[in-house]
């Protein structure tokens, strides 16, 4: 790192050159192939992509929550307060790591409640689970203060109350109260808000802005929707086939996107206030996991590729500011722009 | 007017209550224009599809299709408005039979139509699948062969091929993804250049309804809360309810500081609708008048009106409404 570089503040999770492997009857296959990153205390990083670029196995890979058998991690460091998670054998991960110190917030709230527990016993099962309560009434206590953090009125009186009891808002509230019980330092949110409404989906995004604020956690949000990702987010790191082809402060990306994936992600969207137009649509679509171009994995529909894009993979190109981007156009001094 | 609801009112009796998941909307869709309904979950807007297909029947009001009464359609005459009128719904997945050849499902509304040749049907299904975009030797592959966007086109070439007049499209892309999105989006409006439709679409990503139609209803609870050009609806949006729609939408913009207090709390239950203005309890700007009188339409900007109590414009008088109807769905 140069001596220009703004010092970023300590990381509260980095993330090396990971590297995921599912071994399949047909064949192994990596939907996550060398991704890195890092994500400062009190940050949010944002990860967007389309269905099948990896986002969510990156997630699923740093808790180790891969499909078994067959899903492995096959290379790469995931540390968190210095200490390399993919070393730690299952039961030491299960034990202090995973939903201790790192905790996952899922798409459907639905699907990540039990219907049958009360609110009281699934908020306060991972606070007696690493014994953070010793007593029953100690863990309805905390999960009671967990609930009003994620400003669920009334919570005590809520304790009781049964999933379904619960709107689809609420319910969001109850497993972001889950995983911010035992105080994570780091927090991965897979598509929190796609499932609510906007008027509800604005309010969840503002109460991870206080909860930031008022604990410090780390963020790493999976998004698909690129309005969400500029709303809250420090950095965003945009996925393609497995791979991170561009990352970088939010600002800097949105007005500067560098990788022409990025520019017709970005293109591809119809803006409000926007006068009325064809759409940029990008054709094709993204390569299958059995059959990775050899070169960059978006030059087959890439406006600009040529004979070396096709060739080979591009390396890392510094932009500045903790702006990245993979593209041999952009290596090569050009300003692409394809959309 | 090609299609249009009078009043159209939907109750559906539970053992709790009665759900009351459209009171009394009215709007109409013009020959080769688009008209978008948008609100949240449980406004009523899928219901609304539903009726405007005749997939449900309305407890009360009208559904118009070229200014005859369609609603109580059986039979044949139901067949016929079921060429005219054709849909393509939201998940391209469960919306094709995975047991089916592509050609089949393509062919099926033709069939049930029983009245060409085979011969023109296998002609109609190739030429559908060129429209949107896909070889014709797509026919003899299974849905599970494709891709959800392709899967999607092949949904829009089954809606074409009995050349209807109008496709009502039910969040028809918000299964897909970004790239994908705008692939669909261009091919619809390209279709409807080419063969002059008439789209209603149901969509909740205010953007895509911005760039995608010409007149917008935002619905709440139910109700019809505002409607009209859609420049005028998203350009100076009347009632509380559309301004806090739009505020709260995320923009692709990090300097867009997104609002916390346009809007209260969470959006009502349709079997217990709130007294008054629907939308009283979430409104920051509401009145002792909004808990109790339900306010009339207001004309808001040239064409568009809402239903609030802050607008003092006169009542909206509608071109396709003729005076003895006028009374009756403007209460």
């Amino acid at each position: 790192m140069s001596l220009i570089e703004p010092i970023e503040p300590a990381a509260a999770l980095e993330v090396r050159n990971l590297v995921t492997e599912l071994r399949l009857r047909r064949g192994t296959l990596r939907p996550v192939d060398g991704v890195s990153f890092s994500v400062a205390k009190g940050q949010t990083l944002g990860i967007v992509g389309e269905s099948g670029s990896g986002k969510s196995m990156t997630c699923l890979s740093l808790l180790r929550l891969l499909p078994r058998p067959g899903g492995r991690i096959a290379g790469g460091e995931v540390v968190v307060a210095g200490t390399d998670l993919t070393k730690l054998s299952d039961r030491e991960l299960a034990r202090d790591w995973r939903g201790r110190r790192i905790s996952m917030v899922t798409q459907d709230p639905m699907s990540s409640l039990n219907p049958v527990y009360t609110i009281g016993d699934q908020v306060g099962a991972p606070l007696r689970y690493h014994r953070i309560a010793r007593t029953r009434s100690d863990a309805r206590a905390r999960a009671a203060e967990a609930l009003g953090k994620v400003r669920i009125p009334s919570p005590e009186a809520r304790l009781h109350d049964y999933p379904h009891q619960f709107s689809g808002g609420m319910r969001q509230r109850v497993v972001s109260a889950m995983a911010i019980a035992c105080a994570p330092e780091v927090m991965i949110a897979d598509e929190p808000t796609s499932s609510l409404d906007v008027t509800i989906q604005v309010k969840m995004m503002d109460l991870y802005r206080q909860i930031q604020e008022e604990t410090g956690v780390a963020i790493v949000l999976i998004t698909h929707d690129m309005g969400v990702a500029a709303s809250i987010c420090d950095r965003i790191a945009v996925m393609y086939a497995g791979r991170i082809v561009e990352q970088g402060p939010a600002k800097e990306l949105f007005r500067n996107p560098a990788h022409p994936y990025t520019q017709s992600l970005l293109s591809a969207i119809p803006k409000l206030g926007e006068k009325r137009k064809r759409l940029y649509a990008l054709g094709g679509q993204p390569p299958s996991l059995t059959a990775m171009p050899k070169g960059c994995r978006f030059a087959p529909r890439c406006a600009l590729a040529d004979a070396k894009c096709h060739a080979s993979y591009p390396g890392e190109t510094n932009l500045g500011a903790g702006h990245r981007t993979n593209c041999w156009r952009v290596a090569e001094g050009g300003a692409p722009h394809a959309a | 007017m090609l299609l249009e609801a009078q009043d159209l009112k939907k109750h559906f009796e539970t053992r709790k209550g009665v759900v009351k998941a459209v009171d009394g909307v009215s709007f109409a869709l013009e020959p080769g224009k688009t008209f978008a309904l948008v609100g949240e979950s449980g406004c009523g807007k899928s219901t609304l599809a539903k009726l405007m297909l005749l997939l449900e029947r309305p407890t009360s009001g009208s559904v118009r299709f070229r200014g005859r009464e369609v609603s109580s359609l059986r039979g044949r005459a139901l067949r016929q408005f079921r060429r005219e009128v054709q849909a393509v719904f939201q998940d391209p997945y469960s919306s094709l039979n995975p047991r089916l050849r592509v050609g089949k499902i393509i062919a099926e509304p033709m069939l049930a139509q029983g009245d060409l040749s085979r011969a023109e049907i296998r002609k109609r299904v190739e030429e559908a699948l060129e429209v949107v975009g896909l070889p014709t030797t797509a026919a003899r592959l299974y849905p599970h062969e494709f891709s959800g966007g392709q899967r999607q086109r092949i949904a829009v070439a089954r809606a074409l091929a009995v050349r209807p007049e109008v496709v009502i499209l039910d969040e028809p892309t918000s299964a897909l993804d970004v790239s994908i999105r705008a692939q669909i989006l261009n091919l619809l409006s390209d279709v409807q250049d080419e063969f002059g439709l008439s789209y209603l679409i149901i969509a909740h990503d205010l953007a895509l309804v911005e760039h995608f139609s010409d007149a917008t209803g935002v619905m709440y609870l139910g109700n019809m809360v505002e409607q009209g050009p859609t420049e005028a609806v998203f350009g100076a949006p009347a009632h509380p309810y559309t301004q806090a729609l739009l505020a709260s939408a995320p923009r692709p913009d990090p300097d867009h500081v997104l609002p916390t207090d346009v809007i209260i709390g969470e959006i009502g239950s349709a079997m217990n609708v709130p007294s008054g203005c629907p939308f009283h309890p979430r409104c920051p700007q509401r009145t002792a008048q909004c808990e109790t009188v339900q306010p009339e339409r207001h004309v808001s900007a040239p064409g568009a009106w809402a239903r609030c109590h802050l607008l003092h414009g006169p009542a909206p008088r509608p071109a396709s409404l003729r005076p003895d109807q006028l009374e009756r769905t403007s209460t």
